[in-house]
């Protein structure tokens, strides 16, 4: 009878696979980053080189850290969909009051609005208890809306780029993205924050069981309301580089990255439902939309077929991460 | 039977209200006749679809984040298959406009029930696809709409028996718009599926052990949902002429609506009614903004800013409903 019941139990192939990609979700997305890039490399032979790698950094780090505020939130079983808005109105804040104030101040007036709603967001979840989606959505209405009164306002003094945020977006020293001056440090202080300080560790405990955490003495409207305002900071600073990437400011400009960065932190592992993932598969994440993206449009495929293709990408991912935890 | 006259104790208040915002626009504007409820009829025709599409879902326990997106794709179909086609050729459209609906409403059920994916993913995945099939069916606003259905919602009903002045508040819009949601609601309502919708929403497990097929029930509540929502967009194509591949801001008037229509969130309890004057409402306070001669996106912001409010005082009663200490 003992000799049963020491006996390794037989594991089935597809079962270690299973197990394998919950406990390692990295080297899959790597692997699946690998084979994108060398599909595209057999399409144009050739477009693999410095230049292009750059280029696929530049564009995959606004998308890399509007993820890393959908990352955080979902830790908790939320989402922000507000971060589009708010990027749109921090850069479009940005590129308007630089004309006639100092560039400190005009940076201080672009993140009132990214602090504002990242309160009302926090407020609404933490507090009132409304779903995370619909309150996001809500209030990148009305941001909309404020954008949309203020955009009269300044529609004489005209719109400038600092010089400051176009060598940010488009510069590059040695080669490199002078974006990744910033990424770098914002990356290493969210994966440092997730894993290694209190409220990291928090974020994990109210997503995985909000009653248990509550018991155990956890605010938990003060962890929310700390989150989104977090968030919403970060998608500002998204807006600040984004402008300067792309140089021409609309209200709607940063509204495209929304549904990426949803996915993008899908893919890389992060449940929806909380409580599991972490940001690094989330820049694997971005890198792979990017590259993606990239492949799309050689194969000229319509915006509206990547967004069809994106929606799939969030369900069936989903619904492969649930089947995994489940048979865990 | 308690619960019975709550629920039309809102309802009857929610009506009050309604009359209350209805006075109020007749203070501010005397002039406020007939011609200007036709309007409001014509603008409410879209909100009040979305939302019995929305209605139906929330009581089966689920939120359909698609209703916008949906509403989007059906408009745009329905506009560039009568674009330069003949009159008669619209007599095909319409049903096959809300028979695709109907399909893809249950697509969302299906996907719900087989993924096991929770609503709010699913429906959220599915808004993506749907609307980047609008845009893949219609790249910018443009199709065109029949005459005769034009004209459906155009001016009053002709009701024999009634007098000219009272003939002259029942605008076609409103007629139509009450025929619709009857011939689906009224008999829904008493059969055997409709009380099995509000059993999935008030308890799954006990519905389940009841003998309610609970799979097939929630794929029949989205494919209603589905059906309203194609009505929701035949209507816009009818009373712009054109369509867009934009979703509008249905989504979260939807929401709001059934949450200030007295339908829990939570699912199981309340009707199709409540909802419908709820929209009324939202609209009737726009118009007032209006008539206030209120800059046109600040009635945007005020409006979102009610939206959001509404949403937050339903969440709030939705935890002073629950017993304390339950896990919200």
């Amino acid at each position: 009878m003992t000799d049963i019941a020491t006996m390794p139990q037989p594991v089935s192939f597809g079962r270690r696979l299973k197990r394998f990609m919950a406990d390692r979700p990295l080297i899959p997305l790597i692997i699946l980053l690998i084979v994108l890039v060398a599909i595209l490399q057999v399409l144009r032979p050739g477009i693999v080189n410095e230049r292009w790698i750059a280029n696929t950094a530049k564009f995959a780090i606004p998308l890399a850290i509007l993820a890393g505020c959908q990352t955080m939130t979902m830790l908790t079983g939320g989402i922000d969909l507000s971060v589009g808005t708010v990027a749109t109105m921090s850069a479009f804040i940005m590129a308007t009051q630089i004309v006639n104030q100092d560039p400190a101040v005009a940076f201080l007036l672009a993140m009132l609005p990214a602090v504002l709603i990242g309160l009302v967001n926090g407020i609404g979840v933490g507090v009132f208890l409304v779903h995370p989606l619909i309150m996001t959505l809500g209030t990148s209405l009305i941001g909309t809306g404020f954008l949309q009164v203020y955009q009269r306002t300044v529609i004489a003094s005209g719109a400038r780029i600092p010089d400051f945020l176009n060598w940010l977006g488009t510069g590059l020293t040695y080669g490199f993205p002078n974006a990744l001056f910033l990424f770098v440090p914002v990356a290493v202080l969210i994966v440092f924050m997730l894993n290694r300080t209190g409220f990291g560790r928090l974020l994990y405990a109210v997503g995985d069981n909000e009653r248990a955490a509550r018991l155990s003495g956890v605010r938990y409207w003060q962890v929310i309301t700390a989150l989104y305002v977090l968030s919403s900071l970060l998608a500002g600073i998204t807006g600040l580089l984004y402008i300067g990437l792309i140089k021409a400011p609309s209200l709607s400009l940063a509204e495209p990255l929304v549904l990426p960065s949803v996915a993008a932190a899908v893919i890389g592992g992060t449940s929806i439902f909380g409580g599991r993932g972490g940001y690094t598969g989330t820049i694997v994440g971005a890198l792979i939309l990017t590259v993606l993206t990239t492949l799309l449009t050689i194969l000229q495929m319509p915006e509206g077929g990547r967004r069809i293709l994106f929606g799939f990408i969030v369900l069936f991912v989903t619904a492969a991460y649930l089947r995994i935890i489940e048979d865990r | 039977m308690s619960r019975f006259l709550r629920n039309q104790g809102w309802v009857a208040g929610l009506f009050a209200l309604l009359i209350f915002v209805f006075v109020v626009t007749k203070l501010i504007q005397p002039g406020y006749g007939s011609g200007d409820f036709g309007s409001l009829a014509r603008a409410v025709l879209p909100y009040a679809f979305a939302v019995a599409a929305q209605t139906v879902v929330v009581i089966a326990g689920g939120i359909d984040l698609s209703v916008a997106a949906m509403m989007a794709l059906t408009s745009v179909t329905a506009a560039s298959m009568m674009n330069g086609a003949s009159e008669e050729y619209a007599l095909f459209v319409v049903p096959f406009v809300l028979a695709m609906g109907l399909v893809l409403g249950a697509l969302n059920g299906v996907l719900i029930v087989v993924t096991r994916v929770p609503d709010i993913v699913v429906t959220l995945a599915m808004l993506f696809v749907l609307q980047g099939a609008a845009l893949l069916v219609l790249g910018a606003p443009g199709g065109a709409a029949a005459e005769w259905l034009k004209a459906s919602v155009v001016g009053t009903a002709p009701i024999p028996s009634l007098p000219d002045w009272a003939d002259a508040w029942v605008p076609k819009a409103l007629v139509l718009l009450v025929i619709c949601l009857c011939i689906v609601w009224i008999p829904l309502r008493r059969s055997r599926l409709g009380l099995s919708i509000y059993a999935i929403g008030s308890d799954e497990l006990a519905a389940f052990r009841s003998g309610v097929p609970v799979a097939r029930t929630r794929i029949v509540a989205y494919a209603l949902s589905g059906l309203f929502a194609a009505m929701g967009g035949l209507s816009l194509t009818i009373s712009t002429g054109i369509g867009a591949p934009i979703p509008g801001p249905y989504l979260l008037a939807s929401v709001a609506a059934v949450v200030l229509g007295g339908v829990a969130l939570g699912g199981g309890k309340g009707g199709l009614l409540g909802p419908i004057i709820a929209v009324f409402v939202l609209r009737l306070v726009r118009t007032d903004l209006t008539l206030l001669a209120i800059d046109p996106n600040v009635t945007a912001i005020i409006e979102g800013a009610i939206m959001v409010a509404v949403v937050m005082f339903g969440a709030f009663i939705t935890i002073r409903g629950r017993p304390v200490g339950a896990t919200p």
